[in-house]
């Protein structure tokens, strides 16, 4: 399905323009997506996508200068005129001695990722769209107070990815995303509650079933009837997995060479130090098999690999790619990503926080009274300095239980201190996306409600 | 503005005419479903972006493509192809038809004298697409220089600036056949300081609109822009934590009306209104407010970066009043919604690209100016916080629980405004954070043009807007006590 020799036509047109060096990516998708809500259909949704994104390099005195293009118009006559357009946009912009293209780190060969079962092809979209059906029911069967749905979403898309560079490097990798992802909504004294829960996964046969996610979904809702707010206070607080994953992606923010060349992360310049207790240890690994970001090779061709960011509370790597490696004299760590339309950046591949021994059941239980956080919302981070405050819901502990269902609080504190905080780490691991993390504890962070 | 009708470019580009339409509709119909239709873009946009003093790259898209969708009943089935010819569009109707697999009457589809908007709200000689790159690198340079000479604790400028030219082309079985080009550019500023102590802060600020991009080059224009994104920066090298808990708190005029587009634009929008995941669903005509408080979405305001002619089902914009006086009025509509619930559209049927299903979406969201002076609202509040810029914000529809973040804030005491704090996170609920508005304020304002919307993974462009208001007791998310 990917036409690799248009990767390399585009590179040899861009050269044949004035261009002195160029790669060139490619992404097709054939992708189908539904809504069911109840029994009923609410849409289906297939689609062919292609595009080209051609970036071009001219060399000057001070460097090169650098363009980027991109059409979903693939013929080769569009390309051609692309390609004499990139040039002449290089042209006009200045010239950086840090950029262009690696002359080495390229992915030679690579073991199988598990990226696609062929077999998917095959699904038809009635089998889809019973699944979805599936977990509708099985939401609905879980309690009365299920009263409605934002409806159950299922998508496949089977992906490919071809990328060519006049240094000296061409490839070409395909992969599937699929995923089951369940909205109910639960209902009570004129109150409603709504939470999902998903499964995603590269290849079919490992997806949760149907009516697992459809039941864990509706529990979710059902757990938050009653809500209310506590008072403002100084807490210990439990992030449990899926909150926990919102907080490593403002960690995430943090690692990437953007933000520290730019010095906008608190994190520039700390490699070697402490930043977290020895239970924070987080890796980001392209090359796990059937993981949701694995990639054999990165968006400049470079090889992925496993990159150990942070070793029992010690920074020990940032995540980069080629140009934010030479900005600070190092090397790429193989986590440039990019689409047709934008420029390569830093993105984790597959990253996890590491699990600790502890159930998250035991977590609760050893603490005396704080907040259990399910579910965080809203934007409310600064990487510059680590502060954050965001809108949180879940559960107020009480003598290790689980006491009543809170709503319409925050958490709010500083990231550095957060990591420092992390007293324990729970053993519930979970792959949602690319990003994953196991519940943990922070010893103390300020809960705002009510007064 | 061109003489040309919009419809005349896909022709011209694509072969694209009312024959080849009205055999795609009816190949789409079927004569079973209830209605289809077919949008048709192809969007150009560049960007520059500068950082380290210089513009190390510049971008160029182009995104071609048609969708075509079936409705029958509640069902829509879409299937959308970044090739625009015969061939193609025959595919993708006989795909949408088949997924909605609909039984309504017989219809058929006549297609019929093209139309242009009935107005044009961004009438523009050039597109800004059209200007030499060479300018748009210049107008950067002079921004880098502009904002490091403001202030030597000023460490770094990131600036960029985006334009787009959008063509659209729409045709629906029930006639519809209109066509319109849609301008849009946005310039953002970023400052990042250090003071001695080695403390770092950031600042942004963004503007732009549906107009020329001559108007942007002019230093009256991007100067005071960078000017409040350097004050913004140096105020939060002093700002102190935020305070904690339940207070009164007063938000400034203009891009703090983005509270209204969290918590009530959203839970009005007629596609939670009808599946009744809403907060609001079944309160119209309910008090919903604070006596004084009207709330209305507008697409027809010239230039700005919600607005448009035409939404992208093809149905004109409109000002369509939310809330009047405190009391429930309405909900805003595309046109599936509307036909389900009974009502008219109201011009709300947006998506991000041919490659997305419409939805109802806001445009230019405000609250309408009251006739209270905004420095004695402040004088009001014996101890609160004084909000004026919001980075941004998110809602929870179903229980109606929103937060969102300021990007400047202060204390109150004792009616004055005191110290500057960073961090500040308001939280609250829907329905209810109205009905706390106790004072509103002379000075309507509107946002400079930098709002984009996410919704079920779609961006589009929004504006927000307010007067000074004073709400009582909502919770704000700090540190301190």
């Amino acid at each position: 399905m990917i036409d690799a020799d248009l990767v390399r036509h585009a590179v040899e047109a861009a050269k044949q323009a004035g261009a002195d060096a160029a790669d060139a990516i490619q992404l097709s998708s054939d992708s189908v997506e539904a809504r069911v809500r109840g029994d009923e259909i609410d849409y289906v949704k297939q689609a062919r996508e292609r595009a080209l994104g051609l970036r071009a390099f001219v060399r000057g005195a001070r460097g090169l200068s650098t363009a980027l293009v991109s059409t979903s118009d693939l013929s080769h006559a569009a390309i051609r005129a692309l390609a004499t357009d990139a040039v002449a946009l290089a042209r006009a912009t200045a010239q950086d001695p840090d950029a262009g293209l690696p002359s080495d780190g390229f992915a030679r060969d690579w073991p199988e990722l598990e990226l696609l079962d062929p077999r998917d092809r095959e699904v038809p979209l009635e089998r889809q769209l019973a699944e979805a059906r599936e977990a509708e029911a099985a939401a609905r069967a879980v309690d009365p107070r299920i009263v409605n749905s934002e409806g159950t979403s299922v998508s496949s898309s089977f992906d490919a990815v071809a990328f060519a560079c006049s240094t000296g490097f061409e490839g070409s990798y395909e992969g599937a995303h699929h995923s089951l992802v369940a909205s109910p909504v639960a209902a009570e004294n004129g109150a409603m509650q709504t939470d999902y829960w998903l499964t995603a996964a590269r290849r079919r046969s490992e997806l949760d079933a149907p009516a697992h996610v459809g039941r864990k979904a509706a529990e979710r809702a059902l757990a938050q009837l009653g809500a209310r707010r506590v008072p403002t206070q100084e807490a210990p607080v439990i992030f449990e997995a899926p909150a926990a994953r919102a907080v490593l992606g403002n960690l995430v923010a943090c690692l990437s060479g953007g933000a520290i060349y730019r010095k906008t992360s608190f994190l520039a310049g700390k490699v070697g130090e402490r930043i977290g207790s020895d239970a924070v240890t987080v890796i980001d690994d392209g090359r796990r098999r059937g993981g949701l970001g694995s990639r054999p090779f990165d968006a400049e061709g470079q090889a992925t690999r496993r990159t150990v960011a942070v070793e029992k509370g010690r920074l020990a790597s940032y995540l980069l790619d080629v140009y934010a490696a030479r900005k600070l004299g190092l090397r790429s760590t193989g986590n440039a990503s990019r689409g047709a339309t934008s420029a390569p950046g830093v993105s984790p591949t597959n990253l996890w926080l590491e699990p600790g021994r502890d159930s998250l059941e035991q977590l609760i239980a050893s603490t005396e009274r704080g907040l259990l956080v399910t579910g965080l919302f809203g934007q409310g981070f600064n990487p510059v300095t680590g502060d954050f405050s965001r809108g949180a819901r879940g559960f107020w502990i009480e003598r290790g239980e689980r006491a009543f269902p809170v709503e319409e609080i925050t958490v709010a504190g500083n990231l550095a201190d957060l990591l420092r905080g992390v007293d324990r780490v729970a053993d519930d691991l979970l792959w949602l996306g690319s990003l994953a993390s196991p519940s943990f504890r922070v010893a103390q962070l300020t809960v705002a409600g009510a007064a | 503005m061109s003489t040309r009708l919009p419809t005349q470019f896909f022709r011209e580009r694509f072969g694209v005419d009312d024959h080849s339409l009205a055999r795609t509709l009816d190949a789409a119909l079927d004569g079973r479903a209830d209605a289809a239709d077919l949008f048709f873009e192809y969007s150009t946009r560049d960007a520059v972006v500068l950082e380290e003093g210089i513009v190390k790259s510049g971008d160029r898209h182009l995104a071609q493509g048609v969708g075509v969708r079936v409705q029958a009943g509640e069902k829509q089935g879409y299937a959308h192809s970044d090739e625009i010819d015969a061939q193609s569009l025959i595919h993708a109707a006989a795909t949408a038809r088949a997924i909605a697999a609909g039984s309504g009457a017989a219809r058929s589809v006549a297609v019929r004298g093209p139309t242009a908007p009935a107005r044009d709200l961004y009438p523009i000689g050039s597109a800004p697409t059209d200007t030499p790159i060479a300018e748009k690198v210049l107008l950067l340079e002079q921004i880098d220089a502009y904002a490091r000479s403001r202030d030597a604790r000023v460490k770094e400028v990131l600036a960029s600036l985006v334009c787009q030219n959008r063509h659209v082309l729409l045709a629906a079985s029930d006639g519809t056949f209109v066509a319109d080009v849609q301008p849009l550019l946005r310039l953002n500023v970023q400052v990042i300081v250090e003071n001695a102590a080695g403390r770092r802060e950031v600042a942004r600020q963004g503007g732009g609109g549906r107009f020329e991009l001559g108007r942007v080059l002019l230093p009256t224009y991007w100067r005071p822009l960078v000017d409040e994104a350097v004050r913004l920066a140096l105020l939060n090298l002093e700002a102190v934590p935020c305070p904690a808990g339940a207070m009164d708190v007063v938000l400034g005029p203009g891009w703090p009306g983005v509270l209204l587009h969290e918590a009530v634009g959203h839970g009005l929008e007629g596609d939670f209104v009808r599946k009744g995941t809403s907060v609001f669903g079944g309160r119209v005509g309910q008090r919903v407010a604070a006596p004084g408080v009207t709330v209305v979405d507008d697409g027809t305001l010239p230039g700005r970066r919600g607005s448009l002619n035409v939404d992208d089902e093809g149905t004109p914009t409109q000002r369509t009043t939310l809330i009047e006086d405190g009391v429930l009025v309405g909900f805003l509509q595309d046109r599936l919604n509307a036909r389900l619930l009974g009502v008219a559209p109201t011009g709300n049927g947006r998506r991000e690209s041919y490659a997305h299903l419409p939805m109802p979406r806001m445009t230019n969201t405000f609250m309408l100016a009251g006739s209270d002076d905004p420095a004695e609202i402040v004088r009001s509040v014996s101890r609160g916080l004084y909000a004026v810029n919001f980075s941004g914000g998110q809602v929870d529809i179903t229980n109606g629980k929103f937060v969102f973040a300021a990007s400047e804030a202060y204390r109150i005491e004792d009616g004055r405004i005191t110290a500057p704090v960073k961090g500040a996170t308001l939280i609250g609920n829907g329905p209810d954070v109205l009905t706390r508005v106790s004072r509103i304020g002379f000075d309507l304002a509107l946002d400079r043009g930098e709002g984009t919307c996410g919704k079920d993974g779609q961006s589009v462009p929004v504006g927000v807007g307010m007067p000074t208001i004073r709400i009582d007791g909502i919770t704000v998310g700090g540190t301190e006590r």
